[in-house]
């Protein structure tokens, strides 16, 4: 089992795909029946995962690693560490809740509309399992092509556009990032004599720091255009408004954090001393985002777009924690990463539902909806507060930790980024006052239904979730911190650093070690450990 | 019995999820039941744990109760616990008890209300809240009641959402909060970094050897947690709020935005005391906003004719005082100003309920007038109150307003002007104080016939809690009387181990000043009871003997009073400094940069592709001459190059 387990989550909504093959295509309910337990089972085999993980061990764990095309070093290897593991269930949450979510509201193409969705969890699971660069990029390739029907199919009256966009965006990355990949191919092979895409073997090579330039650079590229990070956003709001509800989700809730979590995998451990070049800029990128992101959001007319461009600004954070290379910032940007995925994807349910009742999302058709719909507004309240950062929901975590992170990491870019907190509130407030608040000023509105049982059962698990998180969000974080060790050290690894901030770093790698505060600067010793 | 600690915040939550899960299952009398029992039952172990509080030594009276480990990541490590000293122990008696009252008086006064069990489920949640903020061991722990206060306010300001301006008021109240918070995450960020922990205890032990007194790190520090303080106690610049969070049902002014979530701030400097000490600079900041926002409330109190507009504007100039006594470090004088102005001003705020209760929802004063005779016990209690905070002698308001101006003169961190300031406020406090009395109950019946029919005293629920608010009020004094009287001070004893640095501070300075000045000290006390008896003579003058006095006035200063009337026109200047310069902006970057540049570039690049390709595909006409012309048409080119090239 403990070999095979990652292959079996990964492939098993691929054999959901293969029965759904030999469905008939008018037979909806069956369709939809063996999509649901296919992706309940990937559900529960990633809660099996959970348990199987060893929270208190370094490194990759679970690992297979099996010679695939052997002319080539490709192999067929698989392993996950923390940040893997809570996006691995995150993902397979959000893909049982997605399915259930399209259980009305997709009517034509049923049949295509699920294999779709089966093969698009495969790619994603596949993306956070590989360690295999070549298996990587396959997997990153295959989730394209399932959204980009999810989006030109079943989305809205621009959907061509906007899947065409998405594409074109993200191949423009992708390519990049395939160059960048051979490039790296061969020279692995002129440093060793053997060719390897093997991501764990790859960290032994020096890179040049030139050389670690451009590649970070076309690496970065991709994964910025899908975080996404400011100005390669414009694909998103275009994206988010056009696609189904479910597509929304898992858009929102997964693909996005394809970008940060290349970040994380890649970019970070693999070059570090470009790492520390790019810093600079890519941190305010992301204030940027924060900011950008948030004011744009305030004055969107439709709920779908605004939350569209909120997703850019908490991206920011997510980007900024991880670029302040301390523990504080990069797990809060992990954890930033899972609650995103909650609170967004929760968003997009919940406007998909009132889109189902009203075909449209027009913040002014709204109004007065805590009236016809309580338990919407109840649940919607939650969901907004956790997307501004309450405390004991699950936001306050993961953005405390990034502000308290990038704060020691950055005095200014702290003040900067915390000014965020006021927007996001701004903004959601004020889209729950037009949409819930006030009189029922529309006649279509005054006879909505509330929440269904199917509805409510969607909603639940993410309430839940919201505030478990918030309240005991310790069994993540203890899971991500030896990966975050692992990424902080390989970071220190890099040359061009100053002294000083690589003494921060490693200060900071020391820390976790020994849990009383090692107050002192480090000794020679410690400096050859990290080594 | 401090095992127990838990409780006290945990039995309203319970509350809270009870009503909150079975909303709209549960009868009227169940919900209102448990609502009320929850934060009784926590009223009652609170007494309990302060009672075997005081039985311990002085020096062990700190209990610290660790439920479990919240948050960790790197160094950092936050707790959820809670912290029982005597300081957290006043503070919980003072939530709970008046919360009690409050809470058993909105059964009357909600009793019409379709939402009623909505109502008790948010007021348990605030409860929770407010006992969690003043019983948490750490910074971050506390912000989850900071916030969490915030959010109840949010609900219960907009708890009518079906209004426009109640749901306006309550985001106003929660953005206007928030920009406070901005500043309180950053100033607990520089805490964290340097002292390494949020611990209160740890951070109070350790600040004094990693922050330099007086450095530019703690000053910034201490002036940053203020500006939280600023936007939760509603001080100038961010006291717009307040006024507008009348818009909620009148207890919910009286718990939240009178008696307890607004003088959050205050507990939260008392609690940071160690740390405000070692930047006298902030102290300073501290000091001159809290006079300066006593003093600008309590002129626009003048000129407001909305009952509880009065009361708020009121509310924000008391909170100036408790400000302008921890400024001039005696923050045990803030916190026993805390104490008195939560009773009296629950009780003005309950009373005036009590008064729109029975006008049928008024809160005009110029619509009301002669009350007196139809609702006795109400009049009765607010002129207590009235009396109170206008600081009669005998009630409790005198002795704590009276030591927070004794202190703003003689403090090493006071000085005259400050004194002045306070002094002045006094003065017209009890002017416009007297105002409302006179405007509501004396005079001439101003209410439409209608209205004067329904007039009637309010239920028992309503009217007990009035009483012993007001029997509060007037003997809730006596815990803090000035050591000139020849009597001990109990509330500066009881509070001492927490505010050891201050008050070792004031005291060695008080030796050196001469050992307390008693003539100096009862003179300036006389000064302003002889102050405050003038305002209320001509506050009878004005609004009871010859209220055409008060027109010629307010024509004679027209202009003066259209300014006081408006509020100074603070709205209409953030309006138009802050808010439509960011919604404009915000559009600018929408449609000009995110539209027309960003995306204007995309497409543009697109279009320029296919325009090229198109260009490129008349090349391609498919036809075999075409092609064997410029086929030909080239090797002739090549042929002549080579030729005669």
């Amino acid at each position: 089992m403990e070999d095979t387990i990652l292959t079996l989550i990964t492939f098993f909504p691929t054999i959901g795909v293969l029965l759904l093959l030999m469905v008939p295509k008018e037979r909806h309910d069956s369709i939809k029946a063996v999509a649901l337990i296919i992706s309940f089972v990937t559900m529960l085999l990633s809660f099996m995962l959970w348990s199987m993980f060893d929270p208190m061990a370094n490194g990759m764990q679970l690992e297979v690693n099996l010679p695939w095309i052997v002319s080539f070093g490709i192999h067929y290897h698989m392993g996950i560490d923390g940040i893997s593991l809570v996006l691995i269930v995150m993902t397979t949450i959000l893909s049982v809740l997605s399915i259930l979510s399209s259980w009305r509201s997709i009517t034509k193409g049923v049949k295509g509309f699920f294999i779709s969705m089966l093969l698009l969890e495969t790619g994603m699971l596949g993306v956070f399992c590989a360690l295999d660069l070549f298996m990587f990029y396959v997997f990153w390739e295959v989730m394209l092509v399932p959204m980009y029907f999810l989006i030109g199919v079943w989305g809205g009256p621009r959907r061509i556009y906007a899947a065409i966009k998405f594409v074109l965006f993200t191949m423009f990355g992708s390519l990049l990032m395939l160059v960048a990949i051979l490039y790296i191919l061969f020279q692995y092979q002129a440093f060793s004599g053997e060719y390897s895409f093997d991501m764990i073997k790859l960290l032994s090579m020096p890179i040049p720091y030139r050389e670690q330039l451009w590649l970070f650079g076309a690496f970065a590229l991709a994964f910025a255009i899908k975080v996404p990070l400011w100005p390669f956003h414009t694909w998103l709001p275009d994206a988010h408004v056009e696609a189904p509800t479910a597509g929304s989700v898992i858009l929102a809730g997964v693909l996005l954090k394809m970008g940060t979590y290349g970040f994380l995998r890649i970019c970070l451990p693999m070059f570090p001393d470009a790492t520390m070049t790019y810093l600079p800029y890519i941190c305010v990128l992301s204030l940027i985002a924060i900011i950008y992101g948030a004011l744009v959001a305030m004055v969107q007319k439709d709920v779908k777009s605004l939350v569209a461009f909120s997703s850019v600004s908490h991206m920011g954070f997510v980007m900024l924690g991880i670029f302040a290379l301390n523990f504080q910032g990069l797990q809060g940007a992990v954890l930033q990463m899972i609650n995103h995925g909650i609170s967004t994807g929760a968003l997009f349910l919940l406007v998909g539902m009132i889109y189902e009742r009203r075909h449209t999302r027009m913040i002014s058709e709204f109004g007065g909806l805590a009236k016809v719909m309580p338990f919407f507004a109840a649940v919607f309240m939650i969901i907004t507060l956790s997307s501004i950062g309450l405390p004991l929901t699950n936001g306050f975590v993961g953005e405390f930790l990034i502000l308290l992170g990038v704060f020691k990491a950055n005095s200014l870019y702290g003040i900067i980024a915390t000014s965020g907190v006021i927007l996001s509130a701004c903004y959601m407030l004020w889209m729950y006052q037009r949409v819930i608040f006030g009189k029922v000023t529309k006649p279509e509105n005054e006879k909505l239904n509330d929440l269904s049982w199917r509805e409510k059962l969607i909603m639940v698990p993410l309430v839940l979730l919201v505030f478990g998180i918030g309240i005991y969000p310790q069994p993540l974080l203890e899971r991500i911190e030896p990966a975050v060790k692992q990424v902080l050290q390989h970071v220190s690894r890099a040359q061009t650093v100053r002294l000083d901030e690589r003494y921060q770093i490693q200060k900071v790698v020391h820390q976790s070690e020994n849990p009383t505060r090692a107050m002192s600067g480090l000794t020679q010793g410690d400096e050859a450990c990290l080594r | 019995m401090f095992e127990y600690l838990y409780l006290v915040p945990i039995l309203p939550l319970a509350g809270f999820l009870i009503n909150g899960l079975l909303l709209g299952r549960l009868p009227r009398p169940v919900v209102s039941f448990v609502a009320c029992t929850t934060v009784g039952l926590s009223f009652i172990v609170s007494l309990l744990l302060f009672f075997e509080l005081k039985e311990l030594p002085v020096e062990a009276r700190v209990i610290e109760q660790v439920l479990f480990p919240w948050i960790s990541a790197g160094s950092l490590h936050a707790n959820i616990g809670f912290l029982l000293d005597p300081l957290s122990a006043v503070m919980i008696l003072v939530v709970t008890g008046v919360g009690f009252l409050i809470h058993i008086y909105s059964i009357g006064y909600m009793h019409h209300d379709p939402c009623f069990g909505r109502y008790f489920t948010y007021m348990n949640l605030f409860m929770f809240s407010m006992l969690v903020l003043v019983l948490a061991d750490n910074y971050l722990f506390m912000f989850v009641g900071w916030e969490g206060v915030g959010l109840c306010s949010y609900l219960l300001i907009g708890f009518w959402y079906e209004k426009q301006s109640a749901s306006d008021a309550g985001k106003k109240a929660f953005i206007v909060n928030r920009i406070g918070d901005f500043g309180f995450l950053i100033g607990m960020f520089i805490i964290f970094w340097q002292v390494g922990s949020l611990d209160f205890r740890t951070v109070m032990q350790t600040a004094p050897e990693v922050f330099v007194a007086g450095g530019a790190l703690i000053t910034a520090a201490c002036l940053l947690m203020f500006v939280g303080a600023i936007g939760k106690s509603a001080q100038i610049p961010l006291f717009v709020w307040l006024p507008d969070a009348m818009e909620g049902p009148t207890p919910v002014s009286a718990l939240i935005h009178a008696a307890t979530m607004v003088t959050a701030g205050v507990y939260m400097i008392a609690r940071s005391n160690v740390l405000y000490l070692m930047a006298p600079d902030a102290l300073m900041v501290v000091a001159i906003i809290g006079g300066a926002t006593a003093l600008f409330a309590a002129t626009i109190g003048l000129a407001q004719n909305d009952i509880k507009r009065v009361l708020a504007y009121s509310t924000v100039s008391q909170l100036g005082y408790m400000f302008l006594a921890c400024g001039v470090a005696s923050f045990t004088a803030g916190i026993f100003h805390l104490m008195t102005h939560a009773f009296f001003k629950a009780l003005l705020f309950l009373a005036a309920g009590s008064v729109i209760h029975a006008m049928s929802n008024e809160q005009d004063m110029r619509k009301m007038g002669g009350l007196k005779k139809y609702v006795p016990i109400t009049y009765a209690t607010m002129l207590i109150a009235t009396l109170t905070i206008s600081g009669i002698p005998g009630f409790s308001g005198f002795f704590s307003k009276d030591e927070i101006l004794w202190k703003a003169f003689s403090s090493p961190y006071g000085h005259p002007i400050l004194w002045v300031i306070g002094f002045v406020t006094a003065g017209l406090t009890a002017f416009y104080m007297f105002r409302l009395i006179y405007l509501t109950f004396h005079g001439r019946e101003r209410m439409d016939d209608h209205t004067r029919k329904h007039l009637h005293e309010s239920p028992k629920s309503m009217t007990v809690p009035l009483m012993a608010l007001a029997a509060l009020s007037v003997v809730g004094g006596f815990v803090g009387m000035p050591h000139l009287f020849g009597v001990t001070n109990y509330f500066e004893h009881w509070l001492e181990p927490v505010m050891a640095g201050a008050s070792q501070d004031a005291a060695s300075h008080a030796l050196a000043a001469g050992g307390g000045d008693t003539g100096l000290e009862l003179g300036l006390m006389f000064a302003s009871v002889l102050l405050v008896l003038v305002a209320i003579f001509m506050a009878r003058k004005f609004y009871h003997q010859k209220p055409e006095l008060a027109t010629q006035m307010c024509e004679r200063l027209s202009g003066v009073h259209r300014i006081l009337l408006n509020k100074y026109y603070v709205d209409e200047i953030y309006g138009a400094v802050v808010v439509r310069p960011l919604v404009n902006g915000s559009k600018f970057l929408w449609r000009i940069v995110d539209v027309l540049f960003i995306d204007g570039f995309l497409n543009g690049l697109a279009t320029v592709y296919s325009d090229i390709s198109q260009l490129l595909r008349t090349g391609q006409t498919g036809r075999v001459r075409t092609y064997a012309t410029v086929f030909v048409t080239g090797v002739a080119v090549i042929l002549a190059l080579m030729l005669f090239g």
